[in-house]
């Protein structure tokens, strides 16, 4: 068995999924009480990988190497790091909690939950292959139930918010595509083995592909195909759109997991696989980051909907991310990593709290409430530590991944990241104001009889405030984790960099 | 047991109280829930006095202990988190706890009734422990998470009656404008953890004082000079003490924070967290450079006479306080700047007691204000506008008197505490105009403008306090039927300002010299001036020592012919009744609507930043949607559609052998484009097909 964990932390909730398509379609709570299964039975294989992980070795553990289809070399290659834990801890977590905000879904809950628990199998693929194919169908895999979820169970606009999601991704799934190809056609023989591919980097970072550097040809085809999903301006706009006609779950699954799997794929790939081109576009990329936080939060501060702010927010949260990891210090891609890991717990807060009051009210108008905190204290009090969470409050834990990014990329970007400190502010004008403007004030006579958020509701939550909560006072936990595979990942990217001339 | 445990369970004891509040303070409302608080905080405040007395028994200048533990460790990198606790940390400790505890006990009587009571001292729980973590924190990273702590719990408390929109505002704007000054504070923070790669205090002080400051700039902004970069760490650290002590230009906050409880305004807005940024400028005095003092001194100097200029025509009796408050910030400010160091800290331990006491004394008169107008039945009449005050001497004697303490104290009279530390400043101000010639602003002949921007504070301090002593406690009362249900203030409200009164007298801060005109007392004993590491022309502590000692004997005459002018021109005008006020405001014109209007910030800052910021942010969102988005990313799904549409099926391409990349990608998504629309999707297993297609198209070339 434990020589299998990683294929089971990925294939049970498919299973769930084909289970759930044998149930008959009356029986709700059958259906919903497998997919609660599948997922906790994912969550306790994902600790008994926490367990089981050592964390004094920065290289990949729990191996399963088989070959699958020979006359291409492909493999399935399953192993987990330092980089990819953190991923492997979140995704569980997060479609654990998801699975109980999906409670009330209104119809065809046979197929949502399906689906959902397919798309959960295609995320946690992602985050345990090795191989870039296996990674390339897992990243695939995920896109078709994510595209019915949205376009079926979403809001007013969902046809043309999934149909936008699947184009956008789709797009930059072919230039992955390309540069997944390229790279596996550089080596002889060919491989598609991201090991043996990242100790080739050498090789690679020489040849030369239509007349350029391949690796900064390949970089830049990946480079597409990771930014669509981070999203990286000026490959966003499906994101607003895509996070506020999901359901909230949806949301929840979209900006707590799948965005990461945008900067996962090039802490994964590209940076170890092609370390020149990323030194590189390193400093472009910090460049997007700096736009990232500032574009975001303001296009944030003047959002009326309160799901597209928390939407903008995603941007503007994950701009540190790309930040700290462009700057290859220590404490950058520590800070990258932890952020990423952070950002998934807190906005997975921060959309389930919207899909509270959406709930309720069923608008969503950051304007069309007032004074609410007065009949909803318990509520307000969760939406409080959220939004803190998301303003980057010492205590919680987002304050520490942002600080270690711009402590990080300070002495690389000095001055992108001091205009990036703007941040700081926006992020608690937005917050702040939103925050007034809904639950302060006197009470709007509408809401009268607002409903205080339930049990199940509130416990959805809780697992989440003691997360960020716990990590915001004591991050080593968590960092210890992750720091061997981080720091050696920056040394990776340093020496091949430096053999390259940068 | 060594002091850093004491000074640990100091901290952690309000944490439990924030916490217990949090969670079950609802049930025991009415239940004296609240005295588990009040307990909590009074044990950190008998911990604090025994920190004290063990201090005042041991009588080192240089005690020092410290304790730390590595709260992360990424192998290059690490973050401490630690306890440092000298004289100057216990001197602090006693002093957040003294207020902090008088205010939770105050706070029974006057928050009585209140709709989140429970909820009020679990905020004030919070408060205390992140101003005791300001406190004993080693290191800037500390102070810096606990900084943003103190500001949250401000919000909290600012906002508590939150269903007044100015309150809610008045939270929001304390936070926002707090974390403008935070920004520079942090970015400080990343020059000292990029060159220094440390955050501790000591640790930092040694390594600029040894050299290695200066080898560790590096590459930083194109290989700046290690001085330079020095000075501006300093300022910017400094930034964040401009913030959280409300000095100009971002003291806005300030005065409006008084939406909150006036408790509230006493502990956290007057005598501690607006401290913070003092306390926290002599944590970094070492590495100060001249040019950093100077602008400082600079800063702190003109906050102190801008202020002042605000407070003398306001009419809220808590905005007069408020501005005064920010006027007696920039005295501690401008002190640290001249490098008065320890009249500064000494000014932040006096100006605690008397100003806590004039807003405990001033919520006494609101309060009772209150009661009246609510047996009245009045609503419109406002209970803290001083025009609906006076001859209230009568009514509330104790509070009269504890006033009228605090008043001398902070007017600098002698035989009162803040003669003492202001005159210690001011002839501060007077030395190192007289003799000191680094930094820039000495250096540009500048020198001169700190006296007399503390002169004519003080003088500005006397009138406005004397003014609204009689204008609130003397004279005829302006509204009889008020005046008439009025009387003294209940016990939980007098026994605390009592209290504050007695350590508003000279007394305490001289022993064991009982010479009322100050000169060496425990405090100047027990804290010495830090000793500069600044490497290169650091400031010159001795001559300035002799400057002080020369210019103490002019300064004290100086100071208290001024204090008697201000109190005697409030004589004329507010209780003779010589000179009519209305005519002299007349008279001045744009002076007094400036000075009524506070120079108009709030409105520059409005109409010049916010809003133009706001539209900027509107119109990017619109920018984002409806022109990039709409035009560009849907524009070129549209035209593909066309595209493909217009070229027909798939098969051509594949007849063509079109090598066109970019062709096959745009037309194969715009025919993806058509066939989801057409519902039936089945574009997965096309997709597939294409994919091959590639790998044998990549193949051939």
């Amino acid at each position: 068995m434990s020589a299998h964990l990683l294929t089971l932390v990925t294939f049970i909730p498919v299973l769930g999924g084909i289970i759930i398509a044998f149930i008959p379609r009356e029986k709700l709570d059958a259906i919903r009480w497998t997919a609660v299964a599948a997922t906790a039975l994912q969550l306790l294989v994902s600790f008994v990988i926490l367990g089981s992980y050592d964390r004094m070795n920065p290289d990949i553990q729990m191996v399963e190497h088989y070959s699958w289809i020979p006359a291409f070399n492909i493999e399935y290659f399953m192993g987990i790091d330092g980089l990819s834990l953190p991923m492997v801890l979140l995704t569980p977590f997060i479609s654990f909690l998801a699975i109980f905000s999906s409670w009330k879904i209104p119809k065809a809950q046979k197929g949502y939950f399906s689906l959902f628990l397919l798309l959960d199998t295609g995320m946690m693929g992602v985050f345990v292959s090795l191989d870039f194919f296996l990674f390339y169908i897992f990243w695939e895999v995920m896109l078709l139930p994510m595209y019915f979820l949205i376009g079926m169970w979403g809001g007013p606009k969902k046809e043309y918010a999934a149909i936008k999601f699947f184009l956008y991704t789709l797009f930059g799934s072919v230039l992955m595509l390309l540069g997944m190809l390229a790279l596996y056609f550089s080596l002889e023989p060919h491989t598609f083995n991201m090991l043996i591919l990242r100790d080739a980097a050498p090789e690679i970072g020489q040849k030369l592909l239509l007349g350029m550097n391949a690796a900064k040809v390949i970089f830049m085809l990946l480079f597409v195909g990771f930014a669509i999903k981070v999203p990286i301006f000026p490959f966003h706009t499906w994101l607003p759109l895509a996070h506020v006609e999901a359901p909230t779950a949806i949301s929840v699954i979209l900006a707590g997991i799948l965005l990461k799997m945008g900067t996962y794929g090039f802490l994964r790939i590209s940076w170890p696989v092609l370390p020149s081109a990323t030194l590189w576009f390193a400093l472009p990329m910090a460049i997007l980051g700096l736009i990232n936080i500032i574009y975001g939060a303001m296009a944030a501060l003047a959002q009326k909907d309160l799901k597209k702010m928390v939407a903008y927010s995603s941007i503007n949260h994950m701009g540190y991310v790309l930040l700290g990891m462009s700057a290859m210090t220590a404490a950058g891609m520590n800070g990258a990593v932890f952020q990423m890991f952070n950002h998934g717990t807190i906005t997975a807060m921060l959309f389930m709290l919207v899909g509270v009051v959406y709930d309720r009210a069923h608008h969503r108008d950051i304007d069309g409430f007032g004074g609410i905190a007065a009949k909803v204290p318990i509520y307000a009090g969760v939406v409080a530590l959220a939004w803190f969470a998301g303003l980057g409050l010492p205590g919680l834990s987002g304050f520490i991944s942002e600080a270690l990014c711009f402590i990080g990329a300070f002495p690389v970007f000095t001055w992108i990241t001091i205009f990036a400190t703007l941040g700081i502010v926006l992020n608690a004008a937005y917050f702040l104001w939103s925050y007034q403007r809904i639950f302060f004030g006197p009470l709007n006579p509408k809401y009268e009889n607002l409903e205080e958020i339930n049990k199940r509701e509130l416990w959805t939550l809780v697992p989440l405030a003691v997360v960020v909560i716990f990590l915001g006072i004591y991050p080593a936990p968590m960092l210890d984790l992750m720091s061997g595979t981080l720091n050696q990942l920056v040394d990776i990217v340093k020496t091949a960099g430096m053999m390259a001339g940068f | 047991m060594p002091m850093v445990n004491l000074s640990i369970i100091i901290l952690v004891l309000p944490l439990i109280s924030f916490v217990f509040q949090m969670f079950f303070g609802r049930r025991l409302e009415g239940k004296k829930g609240e005295w588990i608080s009040i307990s909590l905080v009074l044990v950190t405040l008998l911990l604090a006095i025994i920190m004290f007395a063990s201090m005042l028994f041991d009588y080192q200048p240089d005690f020092r202990q410290e304790a730390q533990f590595t709260w992360l460790n990424l192998g290059s990198f690490q973050l401490e988190m630690g306890i440092l606790v000298d004289n100057i940390t216990i001197i602090m400790l006693l002093v957040v706890a003294i207020i902090s505890g008088l205010v939770h006990i105050y706070s029974v009587e006057y928050m009585k009734g209140d709709v989140r009571y429970s909820r009020y001292f679990g905020f004030l729980g919070i408060f205390t422990f992140s101003m005791y973590g300001i406190t004993v924190a080693n290191n800037l990273f500390m102070i810096y998470c606990f900084w943003e702590l103190v500001g949250l719990s401000s919000y909290l408390l600012i906002g508590h009656w939150w269903e007044k929109k100015s309150a809610a505002d008045a939270g929001k704007k304390a936070f926002i404008v707090n974390r403008i000054g935070d920004i520079g504070m942090f970015m400080g923070l990343l020059i000292v953890a990029t060159v220094a790669g440390t955050f501790n205090y000591e640790l930092l002080f040694e390594r600029i004082g040894n050299g290695a400051w200066a080898a560790g700039v590096g590459g930083l902004f194109g290989g700046v000079d290690p001085s330079t970069l020095l000075t501006w760490a300093g300022v910017l650290i400094f930034m964040g003490a401009i913030g959280k002590s409300a000095q100009f230009p971002l003291h806005v906050w300030l005065p409006d924070a008084m939406e909150g409880p006036t408790p509230v305004s006493a502990l956290i807005h007057a005598a501690t967290m607006v401290a913070a940024g003092v306390y926290l400028t002599v944590r970094i005095f070492p590495m100060l450079t001249p040019d950093a003092m100077s602008f400082i001194a600079l800063i702190g100097g003109f906050t102190a006479f801008f202020a002042a200029t605000i407070a003398i025509t306001q009419n809220d009796i808590k905005k007069v306080l408020a501005y005064s408050t920010v006027s007696q910030l920039g005295y501690m400010i401008m002190a640290l700047g001249t490098g008065a160091y320890v009249a500064g800290f000494f000014h932040l331990v006096t100006h605690a007691m008397f100003k806590g006491l004039l807003f405990l004394a001033s919520g006494s008169v609101i309060h009772m204000m209150h009661h009246s107008l609510h047996k009245l039945g009045d609503h419109e009449t406002d209970a803290q506008d001083m025009r609906n005050m006076g001859g209230l001497r009568t009514k509330m004697p104790i509070t009269y008197t504890v006033f009228l303490i605090a008043s001398l104290s902070i007017s600098g009279i002698p035989l009162f505490s803040g003669f003492l530390s202001k005159d210690a400043i001011l002839a501060g101000t007077w030395a190192y105009a007289a003799h000191i010639h680094d930094g820039w602003l000495a250096q540009a002949h500048l020198g001169w403008l700190l006296p007399f921007f503390g002169f004519s504070a003080a003088l500005i301090t006397a009138f406005y306090m004397f003014r609204l002593i009689f204008m609130t406690f003397h004279g005829e009362p302006k509204n009889k039927a008020v005046f008439d249900n009025m009387h003294e203030a209940p016990k939980l409200i007098t026994v605390p300002i009592m209290v504050l009164g007695a350590l508003s007298t000279w007394i305490f801060f001289t022993l064991p010299s009982f010479n009322p005109l100050g000169g060496e007392g425990w405090f100047q004993h027990l804290v010495e001036q830090a000793k500069s590491v600044v490497p290169v022309g650091a400031f010159d502590a001795e001559t300035f020592a002799h400057g002080l000692h020369a210019a103490h004997y002019p300064a004290m005459y100086t100071s208290l012919i001024v204090a008697g002018l201000g109190i005697g021109l409030a004589v004329l005008i507010y209780l003779l009744r010589e000179i009519d006020p209305e005519k002299i405001a007349t008279r001045l014109g744009v002076l007094y609507r400036g000075s009524l209007n506070k120079w108009y910030m709030d409105e520059i800052y409005l109409h010049g930043i916010i809003r133009p910021f706001l539209k900027g942010c509107g119109a990017v969102a619109t920018f984002d949607m409806e022109i990039y988005d709409h035009y560009v990313i849907d524009g070129v799904g549209r035209r593909v559609k066309s595209l493909a549409t217009g070229t027909g099926v798939a098969d051509d391409l594949v007849v063509d052998g079109a090598v066109n990349l970019f062709g096959i990608i745009f037309q194969w998504l715009g025919w993806t484009l058509k066939f989801v629309q057409t519902g039936k999707i089945q574009n997965y297993l096309i997709y597939v097909l294409i994919g091959v297609l590639m790998v044998y198209l990549i193949n051939v070339f």
